[in-house]
């Protein structure tokens, strides 16, 4: 492979690369009065990357690169146009919330862009090292954007917790891959596959498959390793907690999904019952841990922890099939955070102050009917109330789990959507049959409501219109993810 | 011969001032002795042929992590007896952590040299020739094979330094940079004074 190959190969690194160390430099003599700028360019930067990654959604002849440390396939496009999505969302809504709250630092966007750097690398990850350094790399920036409210003491909170817990868990990680690169000589997830092979595994092999995928619950907020989400949500500023809903979670989700269906593909038998067992527990958690809750970020962090089990569920299938309806459902999940986010954020009450409680929401749909039916639509999507586009995905789900001969498990995810579908409801209620309280004002900026309603109007029945589509790129990336090198 | 004294030179060094390092008074003492301990750890290195890691330990322990230590230690208001005060009384509890982790390495040994171990062999593209020393063979796989990772981990460091930077600088009002225009343009004159006080009065400036 010669080096203009590889360098195309990598062109979309290079370019968030360069950007941040030239907008590093426009920071560093700017100071925080470019923050909204370097904002605005590096927007345009993930629009870039975006341009150059959609060409590969269709799937490229020879994905590999760099030794086969990466694998720029249909799959890794489909999970970093995700990414992008997330990450451009909270750029953009970030300047207008750090204004309000104090002053918008300069190196917020570059931090934001180190991360969709690091989350790029892990989604399209093809062996250990590189997807622990891709994984890295957007903890640590993560770690720093959940404290940068630096005011705020809740916000110190959150990134010291996540900090903690966070490297507790790439140390379990890094423990499972030294004992998986130790029990096949090789940290290449074909090699990996290859020397597993598809008989019956050794103790130390199945210890190593184990612990790395207890790392990645982790970082996927899946049951048993969910405690750390509801205080990092309500603790983070409201765009860094829209960011952590949206991008890390879809790139740590394709990421569990290359490394068990391609590096631990040939040993489905090994990682099945756990994955069916965090599926099972973050749905029930996710449902009953939500019901309780009065602040709406923490409402919303059980809320993805109940998601995450729904997705994990179409992993538990192991089928393409399986893999494609986890991956309309991550998409489909992406927008309603980002919706559901957008209406958090335009939540103040008349000094500007940030309003998180559900039961200050009373009667919102009265005093503000446009911003109550975008939320009650989120609600409704969220909780897979079928007119809603959220109902495609639990439907894709269950169907690809039905066929994979897991009806047990399909049928106990059903019931516990309906105790999902509580909370939701809940709020609903709250919006729209509540007395006023009349507390929510102000008014959001033109970007905040074109991003909103744009993504409510994916949520609306006519999302529908989109099945088709995303369908088909859904079953490339997939079919990307089984195809063996 | 040689080998094997240096081996118990290295060794008993080594042991001497990792017990010196915890059980001396003087905080300051005790990084000196850890520094001491990283040396002969080195020279151990040396002597099984993995003269990389003993450069490694030299450079990154003696050089980054034991100066860091010594300004931590010097700069931080740390009442290190009121630290050692619960010495005896959390002992038993030291020992016994101590016992289990002895015993965690003895088992694995004994494991491994039962040869019970299924471990993988790996592949043929990392084995290092003998005829290449270990430090040009982790440069040739560092730099070619493993550069992506090697550039990504920089990346990490730039984002521990933005970080760092981000969390803690604070702009102060109060600070007084330095202008060195200023400092070149002032000339003697308008910085000194000559004056003959009349003796007993003193000078009012």
């Amino acid at each position: 492979m010669d080096i203009f190959h590889t360098l195309r190969a990598i062109a979309v690194e290079e370019l968030i690369s360069v950007a941040v160390l030239v907008l590093l430099l426009v920071a560093a003599w700017g100071g925080d009065k470019a923050a909204r700028a370097i904002a605005i360019a590096a927007v345009a930067v993930l629009v870039g990357a975006a341009v150059l990654t959609v060409p590969l959604l269709t799937g490229g002849a020879d994905s590999l690169a760099l030794f086969g440390h990466l694998k720029l396939d249909a799959f890794a496009a489909f999970a970093r146009l995700l990414i992008y999505v997330g990450a451009a969302v909270t750029l953009v809504v970030a300047p207008a919330w750090f204004e309000r709250e104090g002053e918008m630092r300069a190196e917020f966007s570059l931090l934001v862009l180190l991360a969709v750097l690091g989350m790029g690398i892990m989604v399209a990850a093809n062996d250990m090292l590189t997807l622990y350094v891709g994984l890295e790399l957007n903890s640590l920036a993560a770690y720093v954007l959940a404290s940068s409210a630096r005011g705020d003491g809740r916000s110190a909170e959150a990134g010291l917790k996540y900090f903690v817990l966070g490297s507790l868990a790439s140390g379990i990680l890094l423990y499972g891959i030294s004992l998986t690169y130790g029990f096949t000589g090789t940290t290449a997830f074909d090699g990996v596959r290859a020397a597993l092979g598809s008989g019956s595994l050794s103790l130390g092999a199945t210890f190593g498959v184990v612990f790395v995928l207890a790392g990645l619950a982790f970082k996927i907020s899946a049951a048993p390793f969910h405690m750390w989400t509801p205080d990092v949500y309500e603790g983070a500023p409201t765009p860094v907690t829209a960011l952590f809903a949206t991008a890390p979670k879809a790139a740590a989700l394709a990421l569990l999904m290359r490394v068990s269906l391609a590096g631990f593909g040939g040993q489905v038998a090994a990682w099945q019952q756990i994955v069916v067992f965090a599926a099972l527990l973050s749905i029930v958690i996710g449902a009953l841990g939500a019901i309780g809750q009065d602040n709406i970020k923490r409402l919303l962090a059980y809320s993805s922890i109940n998601n995450v089990g729904f997705m994990l569920i179409g992993l538990a299938a192991a089928t393409p099939a399986g893999a494609a309806a986890m991956l309309v459902y991550l998409a489909i999940y992406v927008v309603s955070s980002v919706a559901a986010f957008l209406v958090v954020l335009a939540l103040r009450d008349d000094h500007g102050r940030a309003i998180e409680s559900i039961s200050a929401l009373g009667g919102l749909s009265r005093t503000r009917p446009a911003l109550a039916a975008a939320l009650a639509v989120v609600m409704f999507s969220l909780a897979g109330i079928p007119p809603l586009f959220g109902f495609w995905g639990k439907f894709l789900v269950f169907q690809a789990a039905v066929s994979a001969h897991l009806v047990v498990l399909a049928a106990i995810g059903i019931a516990a959507s309906v105790i999902g579908a509580f909370y939701y409801l809940k709020v609903v209620k709250v919006l729209y049959f509540d007395a006023p309280t009349d507390q929510v004002q102000g008014t959001e900026p033109v970007a905040n409501r074109v991003v909103l309603l744009a993504s409510a109007l994916v949520l609306s029945p006519l999302g529908y219109l989109l099945t088709r589509w995303l369908g088909a790129l859904a079953g490339t990336a997939a079919a990307a993810l089984f195809r063996l090198a | 011969m040689i080998a094997a004294f240096a081996f118990y030179l290295f060794a008993g060094v080594m042991m001497t001032s990792g017990l010196l390092t915890i059980v001396a008074r003087n905080p300051v003492h005790s990084v000196l002795w850890l520094i001491l301990a990283f040396f002969n750890a080195a020279g151990l290195m040396v002597l099984t042929g993995a003269e990389f890691i003993a450069m490694l330990l030299v450079i990154v322990y003696v050089g980054a992590v034991a100066v860091l230590f010594l300004f931590v230690v010097m700069m931080l208001d740390i009442d290190f007896s009121a630290m050692r005060a619960g010495f005896i009384r959390n002992a038993p509890l030291g020992v016994l952590l101590a016992l289990v982790l002895f015993g965690e390495l003895f088992l694995g040994i004994v494991v491994h040299s039962a040869g019970n171990l299924a471990l993988g062999h790996a592949a043929s593209a990392s084995v290092t020739p003998a005829t290449v020393s270990n430090t040009a063979a982790i440069g040739a796989l560092l730099y070619t094979r493993y550069l992506f990772e090697f550039e990504a981990a920089g990346m990490i460091l730039l984002v521990a330094m933005i970080g760092a930077i981000m969390l803690t600088h604070r702009e102060r009002g109060d600070k007084r940079g330095q202008n060195a225009a200023h400092q070149i343009a002032r000339r003697p004159q308008d910085a000194t004074v000559n004056v003959q006080p009349e003796v007993g009065k003193g000078v009012s400036l």
